[in-house]
């Protein structure tokens, strides 16, 4: 039935109709709390792509590119990578200690692709470990992302409360960066080419994820390594057969994915609280699963994704502060129906609305039939 | 004359602008990620503070939930933009975040509580914690059996150590010898919403041989009021009056009236009295207090009432003198 079915279906047409079955059902939820779904809508269009909160939708939107494509690099080869968490985690870290160190030695052009190193060197080292385990000892991925990101953040309490802590703050933070090392932020290289724009935490490493995008989609489908990566998530047995090491491929894809997910820490920390705050990765590690099975592991698609769950992160947070019966969580209910319907009931609709092109190409070909035959 | 019509003009000018003022008066609250309904802090400014000053003025206040920093600052500088004033930050998390909004927004006023930021344009409310869990840790040492008291922190802040240290140093001003074990819940945010950990420490602590234990935990402590009653020791509640939770197993909480001071300050902006600058709020001023009310009147007899005032009256009369941890990150009792 697959091959039958364009592309157009399956990359554009199944995913929209599920995103707006999941808003029906999410205008009912509305309905039943007194909203008027159709007023909630505009506030929450307005919110997220308006001129004041669209820096906001695309700020989140950086970040959930980032853990989106980790999560989709390691579905090409077959792995479920869950510890985006835990990984963008260690990769604000990683940044954190090189701004801290360099940061005002150093000009800004040479300070960023280190911290950027930074950020994926220990993004990639904390999805090492469990990479090995999977590859040489069999443990499970699954397992030992999920326990990595346990034992990341208690990591991190550790080194906030006791190593890294401002002792001018009564909140487990680390000192600020020294200026010099910030990341330029939207606003302001605006603001340098004379436009003046509403200010929002986006800044630089927007366009370093969407660089990242580029990178990955090279590397997965135009590389020789990127073959293997995609053999092995086919049939790991086979691609063992045609000579590739699976354990090779385990452990590379997997520090691609966590050196992704470690970026996300540039945005969080080089980029907006310009420190290393407790829990600043706040779910996106998460949400980056779903971004991942939303755009179809493709860049692109993770690159929408991204897009469709940063408006509903900024769209949601103004429709809380507009309307005073909606609960914060709401946001949450909304993301859960869009996964829902986009990733857990993928195949509810897929049998009728492949029959729809089909029956108009058998129509098509009988038209033509009969076209003929009367000519 | 033209001076006369100059100054009656004035006049009618600052009246109508006062008038508008007076109408256009838009107060708002955002409150930390525990959200308004945690049964502690933020509750305790819903509660005391933004519903009795919406009921008593007939005015509404708007209110905010975040649910992550970066909305933190976006809500605190959409309700500037929209001209609410003053906008009360709850929680020392809010510091970085209410710094610099009022550096973008220096004609609104900000209040934050729980956190000094230096701004022409920030008012910062501290507690002094470490009085009112002086007193606290006096009844404790005097309706203790075993000379061993408890208490139980939630996040390990230095603020929670302030509590800390003011409660030893009252059970030791009762009894130099008494015993206070002091334990942490956890070094997150989380700490202060773990209630199975709080039953978990009060528990351990009872086993040593404490009968009293405070917890200065948030929604930790419910999980330690708890195992109080199930063993039959008494508890100390804390922020709001939380004696009623466990009524018989209270033996009384320390009031923290972040409700009041909000309150207050929405009262002195309307009326023009709001200042900047940081205030300490004590024993004295009511910033903090002991409860005592009709669920632990029978555990409280009238002559430790006598005493726990008597104290009270000393450290306002600054015969007791509380050491603060904060002011020099060290307890020395």
């Amino acid at each position: 039935m697959n091959q039958s079915m364009p592309n157009w279906v399956n990359y554009a047409l199944i995913p929209v109709i599920n995103v707006l079955l999941a808003f029906l059902v999410s205008a009912i939820v509305f309905v039943m709390i007194d909203i008027n779904p159709i007023e909630a809508a505009e506030v929450m269009i307005k919110g997220a792509f308006g001129s004041e909160g669209l820096g906001y939708t695309l700020y989140y939107t950086t970040n959930l590119i980032f853990t989106g494509l980790a999560v989709s690099v390691a579905f090409h080869a077959g792995l479920f990578n869950i510890g985006g968490e835990g990984q963008a985690y260690l990769g604000g870290l990683g940044v954190v200690l090189v701004c801290l160190g360099f940061g005002d030695q150093l000009p800004l052009f040479i300070l960023m692709p280190l911290c950027i190193l930074g950020a994926a060197f220990f993004g990639a080292a904390w999805a090492f470990i469990p990479a090995y385990l999977q590859a040489k000892r069999g443990s499970h991925i699954v397992i030992t992302t999920i326990m990595f990101n346990f034992l990341a953040s208690s990591l991190m309490v550790y080194l906030l409360v006791n190593v890294m802590k401002d002792p001018r703050q009564m909140a487990p933070v680390s000192s600020a960066i020294p200026e010099a090392s910030q990341l330029p932020s939207f606003q302001d290289m605006m603001a340098a080419i004379g436009v003046s724009i509403g200010s929002s935490p986006l800044n630089l490493s927007f366009f370093f994820a969407l660089i990242a995008c580029v990178l990955v989609w090279i590397y997965v489908w135009h590389t020789r390594w990127g073959y293997e990566l995609r053999s092995v998530g086919f049939n790991r047995n086979a691609a063992q057969y045609a000579g590739i090491s699976h354990v090779k491929v385990i452990v590379v894809t997997m520090m691609i994915s966590g050196a992704l997910s470690g970026m996300m820490g540039i945005n969080e920390v080089q980029g907006v609280s310009h420190q290393l705050k407790l829990d600043f990765v706040a779910g996106y590690g998460f949400t980056g699963i779903a971004v991942a099975l939303m755009g179809r592991n493709h860049p692109i698609g993770v690159i929408l994704a991204s897009l469709l769950f940063g408006g509903l992160y900024q769209g949601g947070s103004d429709l809380a502060f507009d309307f005073e019966n909606v609960d914060r969580e709401i946001v949450v209910v909304i993301q859960g129906l869009v996964i829902l319907f986009s990733g857990a009931l993928e195949h509810m609709l897929r049998p009728q609305i492949v029959k729809i092109p089909m029956l108009y190409a058998k129509l098509r070909a009988s038209n033509n039939q009969n076209g003929s035959a009367e000519a | 004359m033209k001076k006369l019509i100059a100054s009656v003009v004035t006049a009618g000018v600052a009246m109508s602008v006062s008038s508008t003022y007076a109408a256009d008066f838009k107060p708002a609250v955002v409150y930390d990620q525990a959200g308004k309904f945690d049964k502690s802090f933020n509750e305790a400014v819903y509660r005391n503070g933004v519903t009795p000053f919406k009921a008593d003025k007939g005015i509404k206040v708007r209110e905010f939930e975040p649910k992550n920093d970066a909305q933190i600052e976006q809500g605190l500088r959409k309700l500037a933009k929209r001209g609410f004033q003053p906008i009360v930050a709850v929680g020392f998390t809010m510091a970085s975040s209410v710094e610099k909004i009022a550096k973008e927004f220096p004609n609104v006023k900000f209040t934050i509580i729980d956190e000094k930021v230096d701004q022409p344009n920030v008012q910062s409310i501290v507690f002094k914690e470490h009085e009112g869990a002086f007193l606290i840790g006096a009844l404790a040492a005097m309706k203790s059996q075993t000379s061993k008291v408890g208490f139980i922190g939630g996040m390990d802040i230095p603020l929670i150590r302030r509590f800390a240290c003011g409660y030893s140093q009252g059970a030791k001003y009762v009894q130099k010898k008494a015993e206070v074990f002091v334990n942490m819940a956890g070094s997150t945010p989380t700490a202060f919403n773990d209630p199975a950990k709080g039953a978990e420490l009060a528990k351990s602590q009872f086993s040593k041989g404490a009968d009293v234990v405070f917890a200065a935990a948030g929604g930790t402590g419910l999980g330690v009021y708890q195992a109080a009653k199930d063993e039959g020791k008494l508890a100390i509640g804390v922020d709001s009056n939380q004696n009623h939770v466990q009524p018989g197993t209270m033996l009384t909480s320390m009031v923290k009236s972040v409700g009041v001071a909000t309150y207050k300050t929405y009262e002195d902006a309307q009326t023009g009295a709001w200042r900047a600058g940081v205030q300490q709020l004590g024993l004295k001023e009511g910033g903090v207090d002991w409860a005592l009310d009709e669920h632990n009147r029978k555990l409280v007899t009238v002559e430790d009432e006598k005493k726990v005032n008597e104290i009270k009256a000393k450290i306002i009369s600054g015969e007791i003198k509380v050491h603060d941890f904060m002011s020099t990150g060290a307890c020395n009792v």
